[in-house]
């Protein structure tokens, strides 16, 4: 006799986790997706029934940051315990299988799941050379074209998969492109940050888990409850950028008292994320609470906006030395036009003059 | 390329472009431009006296005209000084700067700033509606001047508005307060407020032309 796939809440129990956490959990879950608390038994439920649903996780052109992210933790939490408990069924990093084992079970994922499989994908696809990376003989493009066919969703997760990301970043050596400019018949959400925080990474799949369906976007393809306000609005330091009061350097005074760090480029007030709200490391701290400016790294373009470290009210590419090739153009220009200028007056004159003096010898004679 | 990129990126760098080439051009314009010799004599000597005096004299209303135009000077005078403490005495402008050239100075608090840039931009609206509104005033306004005032003001508006936070988001009001700058740039060399740099030298000008028909000044 075969039994069932044991389900999410015989796997939870199996790990030694109380029904009391799950519940925490679920509760956690909904306030962080902004809803009502009455649908945390709902999600409950509906994660308590899930078999196990599959997913397929396809790595392109990426730092593998991603996955270390969203799997590092050092004690299990229930967030890595949900993640568990999808049906993992391919992963290159993460499954044991390898080689033609590897690609047999990811095809046999498809075929039994089509067209209700989850696909995650992190990297960006490279389409300059179908060479640069590829799977078992498989360019990047095709995998993803073939995977993305039968999924019920896409999960771009990190600026690579979302919007390019750096291997996107001018020159763009390998004609690197987002998931989202090769599939466009498939719901796809943005998970964007270099890497993305676990957190919102584990609820949007608890979303798509509870209630078969993908939560609300913005115009970037993110889930609004995630990314919706930027760092700067949820900035502990914002009152000392309200007070003009600014870290000039990283180490001094006003680095060690805490103050903005506008002026060393952050870039918090252009990021739309939820590093403030959530946090890393189990909710310790983020990048600016670190002491380090905000990089951007979850918006379209982060690697080419400008360097990290210039504010965002610096020009980016008008220098002095382009004002000084200006000022020698201007006066050029203003001598040449000039010289002919004047000379077209003086031949004005000129003329003007002989046309007078012809006129008052014509008089005379007459 | 986003509209903040493309706004601190090549819109301000061909703006800037546009501006200085602009400006040397007419300044070379002015420089070259053949001048009619004086036909009679000097009625005075020491000219520069009196170009000099004109430079100074002018700062303060005609006292012939005074009672009719000194809400008009005054409120030209405070929005002019308003307008150069915001652009070169707040923080972050003070940043654009040296980012460009390297220089750095002390900054006034933005509260300062606040309100020196809310002042600046009301009295130029007031200004704007006045000149509209007043029969002489419309007579003799053209596109230029209207336009002019409106180039100035958009950056006030726009900075106040990112400032604040106020309206699209942070960098849509951002980019569209660098666009408003690129924009003032590129239309100040060939326009009326090109007077920034002719003013005190036409001044001058006026002041010897006078001085040597032995007109006060
Ligand atoms: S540190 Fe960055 S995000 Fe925080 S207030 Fe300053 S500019 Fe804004």
């Amino acid at each position: 006799m075969t039994h069932p796939p044991p389900s999410l809440s015989d796997r939870l129990r199996a790990h030694g986790i109380s029904r009391r956490s799950f519940l925490r959990y679920c509760a956690t879950t909904a306030s962080l997706l902004a809803l009502p608390p009455a649908m945390a038994p709902r999600i409950a439920q509906a994660l308590e029934a899930q078999r196990r649903p599959s997913v397929i996780w396809l790595s392109f052109q990426e730092c593998t940051g991603c996955t270390e992210s969203i799997l590092r933790s050092d004690a299990p939490s229930i967030e890595s315990l949900i993640f568990e408990s999808i049906s993992l069924d391919y992963h290159h990093t993460l499954m044991a299988a390898s080689g033609h084992a590897a690609e047999a079970a990811r095809e046999a994922a498809m075929a039994e799941n089509a067209g209700q499989y989850l696909v995650l994908v992190d990297g960006s696809i490279p389409l300059g050379n179908m060479g640069f990376s590829t799977t078992a003989g498989e360019s990047n493009v095709e995998t993803l074209r073939r995977v993305a066919a039968g999924a019920a969703a896409i999960v771009s997760i990190g600026t690579c998969a979302a919007y390019g990301g750096i291997p996107y970043a001018n020159p763009n050596p390998t004609g690197a492109v987002p998931v989202s400019e090769i599939i466009r018949d498939k719901p796809i959400v943005n998970i964007p940050g270099c890497p993305p925080i676990p957190a919102v990474m584990t609820s949007v799949l608890a979303h798509f888990l509870a209630f078969g369906e993908l939560p609300e976007l913005d115009d970037l393809g993110r889930p609004v409850v995630f990314y919706g306000q930027n760092i700067h609005d949820r900035c502990y330091r914002r009152p000392f950028y309200e007070r003009g009061e600014f870290a000039e350097s990283f180490d001094d005074e006003g680095a060690k008292k805490g103050w903005c760090l506008y002026k060393l480029g952050c870039k918090g007030p252009t990021t739309y994320n939820a590093c403030a709200v959530l946090k890393w490391n189990g909710g310790t701290s983020f990048p600016i609470e670190a002491g380090h400016p905000c990089l951007g790294c979850s918006e379209p373009n982060f690697w080419d906006a400008g360097s990290f470290y210039q504010p965002l009210s610096q020009a980016t590419d008008l220098d002095s030395r382009t004002l000084a090739l200006a000022v020698g153009a201007g006066v050029a220009g203003a001598v040449v036009a000039g010289v002919a200028g004047r000379e077209a007056q003086k031949a004005h004159h000129e003329a003007a003059a002989k046309r007078a003096a012809d006129r008052s010898k014509a008089e005379v004679s007459e | 390329m986003t509209l903040l990129d493309f706004a601190r990126g090549p819109a301000l760098e061909w703006a800037a472009v546009i501006f200085v080439v602009g400006l040397f051009w007419r300044i070379g314009g002015l420089i070259f431009l053949a001048r009619a010799r004086p036909l009679s004599r000097n009625r005075r000597d020491d000219l520069w006296r009196g170009g000099w005096r004109m430079v100074w004299s002018r700062f303060v209303p005609n006292r012939v005209f005074r009672d009719r135009i000194s809400l008009q000077f005054l409120a030209g005078w405070v929005w002019h000084v308003g307008f150069f403490v915001v652009l070169l005495m707040f923080e972050v402008h003070i940043l654009f700067f040296e980012g460009l050239f390297g220089l750095s100075w002390p900054a006034l608090p933005n509260t300062v700033i606040l309100v020196a840039a809310a002042v600046t931009a009301g009295l130029l609206v007031m200004l704007l509606i006045r000149r509209a509104t007043q029969p002489v005033l419309r007579a003799i306004s053209g596109f230029d001047d209207y336009a002019s005032v409106v180039v100035v003001l958009l950056p006030l508006l726009t900075g106040l508005a990112s400032y604040a936070h106020l309206g699209l988001a942070y960098e849509t009001m951002l980019a569209l307060h660098l666009l408003s700058v690129a924009l003032l740039l590129v239309w100040l060399p060939f326009s009326k407020l090109v007077h920034v740099i002719t003013m005190l030298p036409s001044r001058y000008v006026m002041g010897v032309k006078f001085w040597r028909r032995g007109v006060e000044v």
